[in-house]
């Protein structure tokens, strides 16, 4: 525990020594690749908070690919026929939290295997979208909000006080989600859930109730990042674009050990690589076949998994059926 | 006056099982009522329903009149109710405070005031005497110590009833003692106690009342002044049992197990087995007496070959056994009762049959080159289940569908009825019930008598004292003592037990 603390702190001041003298060399271009790790890392980060939002209550969520496909379609497609960003974000939402109940209903209610009930939805979601999905539409998007003093500051304002509403919106629920899981009763209450449910049950707190809630909440998590996604980053919508980033977000969440700060972390190294892999080709710096690019996330995964393999506890009621009465 | 706790005609069946049948008890305030009873008589059902753990068919519970609705457990709570279970409802990776605030945390706005929550821990263990740190995380306490986190938790509401399932079943004497104690001065301050057991010793220690179970059904009510352990056990188990164990002297011969400065780690490689020396001749019973937690577990899983040894070795008959490989170590004459018989002592999926060659299955006659001989194995198994009392429908039967007692029995079975010299045995009667801890008792002395070295390590003292004709007293992860039976009194046992010179 202690060894693995100190390796993240060399790790974050490498990377901040890194990224200083890069700023020295270059400050336009380092400053825009850090931007860009920002909005490529945070849809994985949300993405990984709906992972830890179920397995800290003891569900296993893989269907957040599912979520986010089917949440960014809904976006996108309420924003294209009202012409309304904001109705498209609210819809996106709500399906997040539709996903959400679904999966509650057959692993908790129907007490389903939760690995095919998180299937369920990834394959439910792609035939349904695809099936959906007419080419040609257009929708609002938003647009970037500064604020005021604080986007002056030079590299953070551009980094971090110049950006769309969805991602201010998100890095809020990422740090309310931190406090909240480690700081309130309901944190208290979902944790104990997920590593002994007959500790809370016994204690008065309603394992079934906070299951479901906290795994609607978790597809409302998903639903934000599904709009900011199709509605934010990408401004579009087309078939399989969320391209396994709910799978990326589990083995962020793994990584970052279901803490969200861990978990945001990790997803920020992960955004940072792509951003540096996307300068490296715009820049015509490095010769590499698109597809090896494209693979790096991946790769990275692997990678990260490896790492961590071992090292890391998840909750203990992980995917386990509670039943309150045995003989 | 008006009962603290009514239950009237409650029935509860689970598929397959009548657990409770019309049962009707009641608990005036102050008073201790222990609920005595066999493994599988209804009992944790019957306390789960008052707590709303368990929602019953039928019947109602009322509590100071108030009839409570089934299931609801914040209900019961709210009306002074407080549980200590059986199977503790800990949250291993949470701090003591943290454990026993959750379901009623104390708030400062929105978040957890964890100041308020230490205090009022500290405070709590004050008042009932329990000492428990309040930032110690809970896996890394002692059961004792996890019992008395049990204990605090459940009183920290003021209750007006404590409930305890089974709570003395990992305690030393001299914790028991304490438990005991803290009863008594529960009741004296009008708390109502309702306490599960199959110990009859505490029952006549405390309890004014005693209904017992058999069953599913009320077998009878009575109190310690008009009867005796005799007469409890033979309302429990509906028919007269032996308690004391008879047992010839033992004819012990040249040793046969040997342990030569053994180190075992346990499984946060902390040294739990630190050169320990022990000699077991054949035909002789060795107790191994201690409190749980003291290397025991480390010790037979280390001659069994099941965990790793540091250094020091094992002899069987003055061979050497292999280190971490149990099969070859259990070829060579050493059989094994697991302490926990779900995980290493049956496959619960398998059928009893199945079960019952787990260890041999692979040689003759149970198979020939790689191909099972079903016949063999069927006749075995007949053979067994008639010769070892296993109540089961069936040899095709799985050991899930079996109790407790019965599992105990299948793996008992299996490792003395084979061809054995050493016989390693683990708290072989562990949450048994009387009628199967007579028999298994005898199995281990009929092992002994036909010229076997017993191990015993169990947590009950009672069993040590009655069945070894050598204890040894393990603390620290050494022997400290090896005394002979007749000179093996209870307090002294207990004494060195706890670390204590005698």
């Amino acid at each position: 525990m202690k060894r693995f603390l100190t390796f993240k702190w060399i790790l974050t001041l490498i990377l901040i020594a890194i990224t200083g003298y890069l700023y020295s060399r270059d400050g336009v271009i380092t400053t825009s690749v850090v931007a860009t790790a920002l909005i490529f890392g945070l849809p994985l980060a949300l993405a990984a908070m709906v992972g830890i939002m179920c397995e800290r209550t003891g569900i296993v969520n893989i269907g957040i690919e599912g979520t986010l496909l089917f949440s960014s379609f809904i976006g996108f497609f309420v924003a294209s026929t009202t012409n309304n960003g904001v109705f498209g974000i609210f819809s996106a939402i709500l399906a997040g939290v539709v996903t959400g109940l679904f999966l509650a209903f057959m692993s908790i209610s129907w007490k389903m295997d939760q690995i095919i009930a998180g299937t369920i939805i990834n394959i439910l979601a792609t035939g349904l979208t695809s099936f959906l999905y007419k080419q040609g539409h257009t929708a609002p998007t938003t647009s970037p909000i500064d604020i005021p003093f604080f986007s002056n500051i030079p590299f953070f304002g551009q980094v971090l006080f110049m950006n769309g509403p969805l991602v201010y919106f998100g890095l809020v629920v990422i740090f309310a989600l931190y406090v909240a899981l480690y700081h309130t009763s309901w944190g208290l209450r979902s944790r104990a859930v997920g590593e002994h449910p007959g500790s809370a049950d016994t204690a008065g707190v309603s394992v079934f109730r906070l299951r479901y809630l906290n795994v609607a909440l978790a597809g409302a998590v998903g639903g934000l990042a599904g709009a900011y996604l199709s509605l934010e980053l990408v401004g579009s919508w087309d078939r399989g674009f969320t391209a396994g980033k709910g799978f990326t977000a589990l083995a962020l969440m793994i990584f970052g050990r279901w803490n969200p700060m861990g978990a945001l972390a990790a997803a920020m190294f992960f955004g940072l690589a792509q951003a540096i892999t996307n300068q490296l080709m715009f820049a015509d710096v490095a010769h590499i076949p698109e597809q090896f690019v494209n693979m790096l996330p991946y790769v990275l995964t692997i990678v990260v998994l490896a790492i961590s393999a071992g090292k890391v506890r998840p909750p203990a009621a992980e995917g386990q059926q509670y039943e309150k009465e045995q003989a | 006056m008006s009962a603290l706790l009514e239950i009237t005609n409650v029935t509860k069946t689970f598929p397959g099982v009548v657990a409770n049948e019309n049962i009707s008890i009641s608990v005036s305030a102050g008073e201790i009522v222990a609920l005595l009873g066999e493994n599988g008589a209804g009992k944790s059902t019957l306390v789960k329903s008052v707590f709303g753990m368990v929602r019953p068919d039928s019947g109602e519970i009322r509590i100071k009149g108030e009839l409570i609705s089934p299931g609801d457990t914040s209900g019961a709570i709210a009306r002074g109710v407080g549980m200590v279970h059986q199977h503790f409802q800990l949250v291993p990776v949470m701090t003591v405070t943290e454990n026993i605030i959750l379901g009623d945390e104390p708030k400062r706005g929105i978040f957890l005031n964890m100041k308020a929550a230490r205090a009022e821990v500290l405070a709590l263990s004050e008042k009932y005497g329990l000492e428990v740190d309040p930032d110690a995380f809970v896996e890394d306490l002692a059961v004792g110590t996890q019992q008395r986190i049990e204990i605090l938790k459940a009183l920290r509401k003021d209750v007006d009833l404590l409930i305890l399932d089974e709570p003395t079943a990992v305690l030393t004497p001299q914790e028991t003692d304490e438990l005991l104690q803290v009863m008594r001065n529960l009741a004296a301050s009008g708390v109502g106690v309702l306490f599960i057991t199959h110990k009859l010793r505490e029952v006549m220690a405390v309890a004014d009342r005693v209904v017992v179970l058999r069953n599913g059904r009320v077998a009878g009510s009575t109190s310690p002044k008009e009867t005796d352990e005799e007469g409890l056990a033979q309302l429990m188990v509906g028919r007269n049992v032996v308690l004391q164990v008879e047992k010839g002297d033992a004819k012990p011969e040249a040793a046969t197990l040997v342990i030569r400065e053994l180190h075992v780690n346990d499984d946060r490689k902390h040294l739990a087995v630190s050169g320990l020396n022990l000699e077991v001749r054949a035909g002789e019973i060795v107790g191994v007496a201690g409190v749980e937690g003291n290397g025991q577990r480390e010790l037979v899983e280390a001659i069994c070959g099941m965990r790793p040894r540091i250094s020091g070795e094992v002899l069987v008959s003055g061979e050497a056994t292999p280190d971490m490989h149990p099969h070859k170590v259990h070829s060579m004459g050493v059989s094994h009762i697991p302490e926990d018989r779900e995980k290493h002592g049956l496959v619960s999926s398998y059928s009893i049959e199945d079960n019952l060659v787990l260890n041999q299955f692979d040689r003759e006659p149970f198979a020939k080159s790689w191909i099972r001989n079903i016949g063999a194995l069927e006749d075995n198994a007949t053979r067994l289940v008639e010769e070892f009392d296993i109540r089961t429908p069936s040899i095709k039967t799985t050991a899930s569908a079996l109790s407790g007692g019965n599992k105990q029995k299948v793996v008992v079975a299996r490792e003395l009825s084979q061809d054995t010299r050493v016989v390693v045995a683990a708290q072989p009667t562990r949450g048994v019930d009387v009628g199967s801890i007579e028999f298994i008792h005898n199995q281990l002395i009929a092992a002994r008598d036909a010229g076997a070295a017993v191990l015993l390590v169990s947590a009950e003292l009672d069993e040590i004292l009655s069945l070894a004709d050598r204890v040894a007293v393990m603390f620290g992860g050494k022997i400290v003592a090896i005394l002979d039976a007749k000179e093996a009194e209870r307090g002294l046992v207990g004494r060195l037990m706890a670390g204590l010179s005698a």
